[in-house]
């Protein structure tokens, strides 16, 4: 597969590390959330036939962590962010 | 102060820098240039620009690297740079370079990290298609990027048409050095 | 007299002779030959054994599809079962073996096989070896695999090198046959970046085994042509001997070049294949079409050919397979071999039509509405019975038959993503279907361009739609060429007789297999596949795929595209495993990476470890040292009386700097770095948010704002992973910046009673307890070379690690040995490293094992709750703080002499050891020196409260049994005095 890297452009997969589910930015607060909230940050995943927000590491690239668009059945990858602009715009920041 | 002066090695374990012949093409290991890594702190990106441009550091653009008189730069993240400077110099480069930036980057000694393969000779294409993954024939002059040789991660910088620089893990040296030759006996 | 089948022509170099051996039997060929031409040119026909029937078999077909002509290429270490003899080229000194045949060729004991074929149908083995089921493994298998099979193995490694690489290009054309030609010239000449691939030495495809022209000369001259133009182009790469054997997401292809396969052996340095991946933009298939056959009743003997192959041995390498030949066809193509022949002054003795009507071939006996119907001969064709339209029966004396039932389009590429090939009914032919790989298509006789002058059209057109796709603009003319149609009248299989008909030879699969299958309801084409292992093996089908589902398809009532295709996957044809292993294979299987050490360590002798890709000082032996428990109790108890000095640059090393790195710390560490001063340093333990422990390490403070992480060796890069999804996902605005150091240091360990005495003659401060007490951290000078010092231990000895620029590494083992002289210090390797952590009960690798939390390591107090660290939430789940869960404790022995077990588990007093009883394991064990006897770590249920108790320590496996104490961790100095000192 090739992911289209926001910066460098078209690279090779091989050099990315997958994480998985986009939702994973969204970790819940150590001081307020439950357990349970944490349980299912940490646990539950959706598994779609088709559209899928996923977290992929450039590790032999530029260390950018990226939110990539990708249709688990065709591969067919339609947008690729760096992770940490989606995170900020979910609210993130320190 | 105690008594003791240790002497350096290469990362290939030689006294001296070596240059040798791969086929066509000459391999050097660089032992005579200073690295440090430098990361602008957060929000203080144009105020470490402007000391580069001062000091004649040059901070390239995203897969670029660039020379200037003394600093030579290349780009690795995106708030990350892998400053050069000559040893005679600055081969204690780290003070030198706080002393431009002060509190407003972290800066981090990268000399020992790597060791540095200098490659020139022509058509230098044929040899790293058998290494890298990296479209080196139409990559402009001071294309840089990191690339994986052999399981190894390594910054590749295109200097010249007919020359290249790979920065490798140190500790691979010999490893790294081995697969620059088998592809370039298997070419030759 | 030998060549007695070489007839004039051909593309062959006459003016040099080539010897080879088959079956040890001196032959001749000239450059330009394959192994099979060259044997047909000889008057060999008989080259192997079927699968399962051990039937006499010769050569079928030109090209890779070959199902038959599989031979042992070369002896020794470089022998290579099941090679196609249709794509060997021919070097002088070959060796080829015939195989699966024993004692001979001609004579082959296993041939008894074929008179019980009514036993060896589809399903035999699934049916006749079922029962008892402990029989497969050891008594049904190796027999099955000895009788029937493929060529043997050397049992050698193999000699040669492997290369791999990478290429780019805007497009890929595979094939280089008219329509490829065509393809890279269009875009070649508008300048894009091509790579021509095609699996031959010669290019041109088809056009070299033709006697057309194009553009007013011989196809072939037309093909050289081309190639001359476009591989004087620089932006046009044309690659020989090249197969794309797949298509993977995004214009990625695999293909692989056979550097040196046309030699006997490899040039001094030169790989014997490159395995490259193809970065394309886009890709046109231009991978032609194969010929497929028409069954009937013994049709597998040698001497039956594809009639397009009868014709290419002809016209390409002045080869007659015969000297009485015939046709049968149920097309128009089959008469052009027919014709071909005949100009060749081949004697065609008959053309066997089984179309009714229409024109007779001039000058030949074209039997129209005729089928053949059976054949003759033991060990290669002497007749075949015709059965013409009036039903009337005749032998004709024959020694090759050529066989047309048409042509397959090689859609093998474009159904690498599971596009489903579409039937076209007046070609009577599969063609690409929809969905393939983006941006592949198809052109020519892959897409169902048959004649030369659509083939070349459909290419054309294509290049140039990629041209102007990728923004440039392209023209082309076309050159004159033959554009016949396809004239075709389907006839799959000849309804006749009792015998069986082969629809895959390579398997020895006939109609009655798929009749069989039909009969048992394996209907659906996959099913088939796998029951009657249809289209199996090296030459996946390609010549009888369609027959046997037009048979599926004919018995069901459902018509051809209603009963499909299998999916193609690739390889499209065989790829060898040290193609796809390159250079990574026994000592070059991954980088190594060495200390700073390792030159001196290599000088003293040193045994090494692989630890992850490093190569670690194991121990180091010496003079009179014959056993490795001998060094390594000298090494530690040498340590503990004195100093010992280890090499411990392995570790990660993670610079964190920044305005917030201190509270990025606490987020990542479940204890609190903030409050840590400056100049000292702190145990970490680091989380995964499940609550388990991820890693440990020592953390310094070298600045407000700078720190030092160490990480364990074997989790650097997936902590540093970590580390950077905290800062840039979890928590992007804090202000932390972060580098990996671990190769910019080499760092020993000064560990012992004498350490500081020996380090205070290296370094340039005062490092009295007072002025750098324990847990201290800082910037020193060695002879004034910048350096760092940590006052830290692993062994619970007074300990420091030093650190130095990499570059002086190797003068700072050296520095450090002639220092420690006086003290008599010794170089520890990583056995003595273990035996004093387990000694001090510090956690390593075995603790850290990811199913254990803080509580279980009897760390449970380092997890701060008062702030959000990962990890921290879900590490106070109910069931992972329970009183009485797993803690660590210390096992000895209860008899000194009795050694401990690795892996026991531990059981009370007179429990059965069964899983129900089972109480705890030990982590880690090793002998301590400097106790006398064996101790190990442990998790124990409850383990805490129960310190005292006498329990059992078993493992089932090594057969032990060994009365154990549990005792505290810590083995030595509990209070840490020694340390502290």
């Amino acid at each position: 597969m090739i992911i289209n890297h926001p910066i460098l452009g078209p690279r090779d997969a091989a050099e990315f590390v997958y994480l998985g589910d986009a939702a994973l930015i969204n970790r819940p607060d150590g001081m307020t959330a439950s357990v349970e909230t944490f349980h299912d940050y940490l646990y539950l995943r959706d598994n779609p036939a088709g559209e899928h927000r996923e977290l992929w590491y450039h590790e032999q690239g530029d260390r950018s962590w990226l939110v990539v668009t990708r249709n688990t059945v065709t591969h067919e990858i339609t947008k690729v962010e760096l992770a940490r602009d989606v995170a900020r715009a979910q609210g993130r920041s320190k | 102060m105690a008594e003791i002066k240790l002497k350096p090695l290469t990362a290939l374990g030689h006294d001296l820098p070596v240059t040798e012949a791969l086929g066509p093409w000459t391999l050097t290991e660089r032992f005579d240039v200073a690295l440090a890594s430098l990361a602008p702190r957060r929000g203080r990106l144009d105020e470490v620009r402007a000391a580069a441009a001062r000091a004649g550091i040059p901070m390239s653009a995203p897969a670029r690297a660039e020379l200037g008189a003394t600093f030579g730069a290349f780009w690795m993240t995106p708030d990350m740079w892998m400053v050069e400077a000559p040893f005679a110099t600055h081969e204690d480069i780290r003070p030198a370079l706080l002393a431009v930036f002060g509190d407003a980057a972290s800066i981090t000694e990268q000399t020992d990290a790597w060791v540095r393969f200098d490659l020139a000779g022509p058509e230098l294409e044929r040899l790293m298609e058998r290494l890298s993954n990296f479209d080196l024939a139409p990559a402009p002059e001071g294309a840089a990027t990191r690339t994986v040789i052999e399981h190894m991660g390594c910054y590749l910088i295109k200097r010249s048409a007919q020359a290249i620089t790979l920065y490798g893990p140190r500790s691979s040296a010999r490893s790294l050095h081995h697969a620059l030759t088998v592809a370039a006996a298997s070419l030759a | 007299m030998t060549q007695v089948n070489r007839i004039a022509g051909g593309q062959i170099d006459r003016s040099q002779t080539l010897r080879f051996t088959f079956d040890g039997i001196p032959y001749q060929g000239h450059p330009g030959d394959t192994l099979a031409s060259a044997l047909l040119a000889n008057g060999v026909r008989l080259m192997g054994r079927s699968f399962k029937y051990h039937r006499p078999r010769g050569v079928i077909a030109a090209g890779s599809e070959e199902p038959n002509a599989l031979v042992e290429l070369r002896t020794g270490a470089r022998l290579e079962p099941n090679t196609r003899a249709t794509v060997v080229e021919l070097w002088d000194g070959l060796v080829a073996n015939s195989q699966n045949r024993w004692p001979s060729l001609r004579f082959d004991a296993l041939a008894i096989n074929d008179r019980f074929n009514s036993f060896f149908t589809a399903g035999f083995y699934y049916k006749t070896f079922m029962w008892p089921a402990a029989f497969w493994e050891k008594v049904y298998e190796p027999i099955i695999r000895r009788a029937a099979g493929l060529g043997s193995l050397s049992h050698l490694e193999d000699p040669d090198a492997y290369d791999k690489g990478f290429l780019h290009c805007d497009l890929l054309v595979i094939g280089a046959g008219p329509a490829g030609l065509m393809a890279a010239l269009t875009a070649g000449r508008a300048g894009l970046r091509v790579i021509l691939a095609d699996e031959d030495y010669a290019l041109g495809g088809r056009l070299n085994a033709e006697t057309f022209e194009v553009g007013g000369q011989a196809g072939s001259d037309w093909a050289a042509g081309v190639v001359a133009e476009v591989s004087a182009l620089p932006n046009v790469r044309v690659m020989r001997r090249t197969t794309v054997y797949g298509a993977f997401d995004h214009g990625i292809y695999g293909a692989v070049e056979r550097v040196s396969d046309h030699l006997a052996e490899p040039l001094p340095g030169k790989v014997r294949q490159t395995a490259w991946k193809i970065y394309s933009r886009r890709a046109i298939l231009a991978g032609g079409a194969t010929e497929r056959p028409i069954a009937f009743e013994n049709n597998d003997r040698p001497g039956v050919m594809l009639a397009g192959a009868l014709r290419a041995y002809a016209n390409r390498w002045g080869v007659a397979a015969g000297q009485r030949v015939a046709v049968f066809t149920n097309n128009d193509d089959g008469l052009r071999s027919a014709t071909d022949l005949q100009a060749k002054g081949v004697d065609v003795v008959a053309v066997i039509d089984s179309r009714e009507g229409g024109e007779l071939l001039p000058g030949i006996r074209h039997l129209r509405g005729a089928e053949v119907v059976d054949s003759q001969g033991r060990l290669g064709l002497t007749g075949i019975t015709v059965r013409d339209a009036r039903g009337r029966t005749e032998v004709i004396r024959v020694d090759a038959l050529g066989v047309s039932g048409g042509w397959n389009p090689n859609v093998n590429l474009l159904s690498h993503h599971r596009s489903h090939p579409t039937w076209r009914e007046d070609i009577a032919a599969f063609v690409p279907g929809t969905g393939g790989p983006v941006g592949l298509v198809a052109v020519g006789a892959a897409a169902g361009a048959f004649s030369t002058h659509a083939a070349l059209a459909s290419a054309a057109r294509a290049a140039a739609q990629v041209v102007s796709d990728l923004g440039g603009k392209a023209s082309y003319d076309l050159p004159q060429a033959e554009d016949a149609p396809v004239a075709i009248s389907p006839l799959w299989f000849v309804h006749s007789g009792k015998g069986r008909a082969w629809i895959d030879p390579q398997n020895d699969v006939t109609i009655k297999d798929v009749k069989l299958a039909h009969q048992e309801n394996m209907i659906s084409v996959e099913h088939l596949k796998r029951y009657t292992t249809l289209g199996m093996a090296t030459d996946q089908g390609k010549t009888g795929n369609v027959i046997g589902l037009a048979v599926m398809a004919e018995l069901t009532g459902r018509s051809i595209p209603e009963t499909g295709t299998t999916v193609y996957r690739p390889p499209y044809t065989p790829v060898a495993l040290g193609a796809l292993a390159g250079r990574s294979r026994g000592k070059e299987f991954k980088p190594f990476r060495l200390t700073p050490s390792h030159k001196w360590a290599e000088e003293q002798g040193a045994v090494f470890v692989e630890v992850g890709m490093w190569l670690r000082t194991q121990w180091v032996p010496r003079q009179g040292e014959t056993e490795w428990r001998q060094s390594v109790d000298r090494e530690v108890l040498a340590t503990r009386k004195s100093v010992g000095i280890c090499d411990v640059t392995t570790l990660g090393k993670i610079d964190i700097q920044g305005t917030d790195a201190a509270a990025f710390l606490d987020r990542v560490y479940a204890n609190t770095f903030s409050t840590l001063p400056v100049g000292r340093c702190r145990y970490g333990l680091m989380l995964r948010e499940d609550g388990m422990v991820y890693d440990d390490g020592t953390t310094a403070r070298m600045g407000p704002n700078e720190f030092v992480m160490t990480t364990t060796t074997a989790n650097a890069v997936l902590v540093y992973r970590n580390l950077e999804f905290a800062r840039q996902v979890l928590w992007p605005d804090m202000d932390v910046q972060i580098i990996s150091t671990t190769e910019a240091w080499a760092q020993y360990s000064v560990a012992g009673p004498n350490a500081r005495k020996l380090l205070q003659k290296i370094v340039d401060q005062d490092i009295s307890d007072a002025a750098f007490p324990y847990m201290g951290a800082g910037e020193i000078t060695v002879g004034g070379l910048r350096a760092r010092l940590f006052r830290i231990s692993f062994s619970g000895e007074l300990a420091y690690e030093i650190a130095v620029p990499t570059r002086y590494g190797d003068a700072l083992i050296r520095a450090l040995v002639e220092a420690g002289r006086e003290w008599d210090a010794v170089v520890y390797g990583t056995e003595a490293l273990g035996v004093m952590r387990v000694e001090k009960g510090h956690v390593a690798g075995n603790e850290l094992n990811g199913t254990s939390t803080a509580l279980n390591m009897g760390l449970g107090k380092m997890v701060s709750r008062k702030k959000d660290a990962i990890g921290v939430k879900l590490s106070g789940r109910e069931v992972l703080v329970a009183e009485d869960g797993l803690r660590l404790v210390g096992v000895k022995p209860v008899n000194p002499a009795h050694p401990l077990t690795a892996g026991s588990h531990l059981l009370k007093i007179g429990a059965t050891p069964v899983v129900e009883h089972d109480d705890g394991w030990l982590t880690s064990m090793v002998y301590s020196p400097h106790l006398g006897h064996h101790i190990a770590l442990a998790y124990l249920k409850n383990g805490a409260a129960r310190i005292g108790e006498r329990m059992r320590a078993v493992n089932l496996l090594a057969r032990t049994d060994i009365e154990v104490d549990i005792v505290s961790p810590h083995f030595i100095d509990p209070e840490g005095e020694r340390l502290r000192g």
